[in-house]
């Protein structure tokens, strides 16, 4: 999933500030299960600047607040058309890819991100996120066992761990295991280890982000 | 390397001096954070006349300093033969087959390619890295323009540089088992030369060493073992804790510690003597890599009582 964080609340407190009628969006998929922008975090959020605009700001806001499943599917995104029709900014708590959809769809009004997009991740435990993929398009998982050395290695390597890692854990900061390290034993394990023998030539970075802006066309599809 | 080395025309001093089986000393020079040209001239006085040629870092623990081409030139200049190294933390392979090609044009002969210090330990933690292609990529390339006469693109360029090419290898880092088969890894990718991490840990290093030999590695690569003066316990302390991949195990801590304060420099310079003695007598190492950090005026002191005739 898309994993993000909310914005510190005197951030966002600046960003609405010249507006009076704010519509706190929610997107109910990938910020709601990490806890960033889903139902429960809209509310939450509105009380805190109800509160605090009415202290600080010695001011009323008037905030309305929805959630729709998808911000990023024009399919859901209508559902949110009378709610920014009724205020003068959407405040909205999905990744990046949902404000901009949203942008793109209400071009009067004005959006803005109440949430750091962060990573594409996996939930390790409750409470705690960790990145998985950088969407290079081009994945390359089945030389490694399956972990990601593009993502995981501080240093992006592929043919084998720098000279820092030490008990399994990367130079860059001892919360972080060494992606190398946990190749290696996964090979191991699966008696594969025999893979990293083989010279990995430079890759080739046209698929990620260096190609530009990413379209994908699915000729199957289009109607 | 292999039998036939005689034949093979020396693409540099260092590489002429380990053809011949020579017991190669490199030491290594930082350049300023700064300008000064004069810096250099000064460490390359220190090192004259010990030394065989100078590794120059290429802003060594992400802190920007002068450029590893530039510094090497200045070398040359004052009649030292450089080491150029070359890290993929800070140019993508446009700018480094640039570099390259710079470097090679200016009368930099020798290379060690590596992967460079991660930026979070530097003094600009907030840069972006670059990590296009890996050190064994580079190490590639670079042999691929000495052998081809082409650059990654396939282009033939019109004089290729043919450099000896270098990689580090660190004994002591974890996992051990793998750091042998990473050491094949590299060698196939077209490395001559191998400078080690700092030995301190000699049973370790002779281990790595030994598995090296039995899988034919060191008839094929030759291996310089890194050195470094330790100044105090403190400093060997820090250097265990704080260097990534650095092994520095507990009875050379406790020995610094064992001397009072003002022997310590003695101590620390008794402990590099015997690791460069032992280094002499170990089958499979051609030389030795002496890195004494900001203490360039130590290293002359270390070749004549080592026993290194230069």
């Amino acid at each position: 999933m898309i994993v993000g964080e909310q914005k510190p609340i005197k951030e966002i407190m600046e960003s609405v500030a010249p507006y009076k009628r704010v519509l706190i969006l929610g997107c109910g998929t990938c910020v709601k299960t990490c806890f960033a922008g889903g139902e429960d975090e809209v509310e939450v959020l509105a009380s805190a600047l109800r509160l605090a605009f009415k202290t600080k700001k010695q001011r009323s806001i008037e905030i309305e607040e929805l959630t729709i499943e998808r911000q990023c599917e024009n399919e859901f995104i209508q559902e949110a058309a009378a709610g920014i029709g009724r205020n003068d900014v959407v405040l909205s708590l999905a990744c990046g890819a949902g404000v901009q959809a949203m942008a793109e769809r209400f071009p009067a009004a004005p959006v803005l991100p109440g949430v750091n997009t962060t990573f594409i991740g996996i939930q390790d435990r409750p409470g705690i996120f960790s990145e998985r993929c950088s969407g290079c398009g081009d994945c390359g998982l089945a030389r490694f066992g399956g972990i990601c050395p593009v993502t995981r290695c501080s240093k992006k390597l592929l043919n084998g761990p720098c000279g820092g890692s030490q008990n399994g854990k990367c130079e860059v900061d001892p919360s972080i295991d060494c992606a190398w390290h946990l190749i290696i034993e996964r090979l191991t394990e699966l008696g594969q280890l025999d893979n990293l023998k083989t010279y990995i030539p430079p890759k080739n970075w046209q698929t990620s982000t260096s190609g530009g802006p990413r379209k994908l066309v699915r000729e199957d599809q289009i109607i | 390397m292999s039998n036939d080395d005689m034949t093979i025309k020396p693409l540099s001093k260092l590489h002429e001096i380990l053809l011949n089986g020579e017991f190669a000393v490199t030491g290594e020079c930082g350049p300023p954070r700064g300008a000064n040209r004069e810096v250099i001239a000064k460490k390359a006085g220190l090192l004259k006349g010990f030394i065989d040629a100078v590794n120059v870092t290429d802003n060594q623990t992400a802190i920007v300093r002068m450029s590893s081409i530039a510094g090497a030139v200045h070398l040359i200049e004052a009649g030292l033969e450089p080491v150029m190294q070359m890290v993929v933390r800070d140019r993508n392979r446009i700018a480094l087959q640039s570099d390259i090609l710079g470097a090679y044009s200016m009368g930099i002969r020798n290379i060690l390619c590596l992967s460079g210090d991660h930026q979070s330990f530097g003094s600009q933690p907030d840069a972006l890295n670059v990590f296009d292609i890996d050190s064994l990529n580079l190490v590639r390339t670079v042999k691929d323009m000495r052998e081809t006469g082409k650059d990654m693109s396939g282009f033939e360029l019109d004089i290729a540089p043919a450099m000896f090419i270098g990689a580090a290898a660190n004994p002591f880092a974890d996992p051990f088992e793998y750091r042998v088969l990473r050491l094949a890894k590299k060698i196939d990718a077209g490395v001559d030369f191998i400078q080690t991490q700092c030995i301190y840990n000699m049973a370790r290093f002779k281990q790595w060493i030994k598995m090296a030999r039995e899988e034919g590695l060191t008839e094929k690569v030759y291996i310089l073992g890194g050195v470094t003066p330790l100044k105090s316990a403190g400093m060997a302390r820090y250097m265990n804790n704080k260097v990534a991949g650095m092994d520095i195990p507990d009875e050379i801590i406790k020995r610094m510690g064992s001397v009072p304060k003002e022997d310590a420099i003695e101590e620390g310079m008794k402990i590099c003597l015997e690791t460069i003695a032992e280094l002499k007598e170990l089958d499979g190492v051609s030389g030795v890599h002496i890195m004494a950090i900001e203490w360039e005026e130590k290293v002359g002191e270390i070749v004549k009582r080592a026993g290194l005739k230069k």
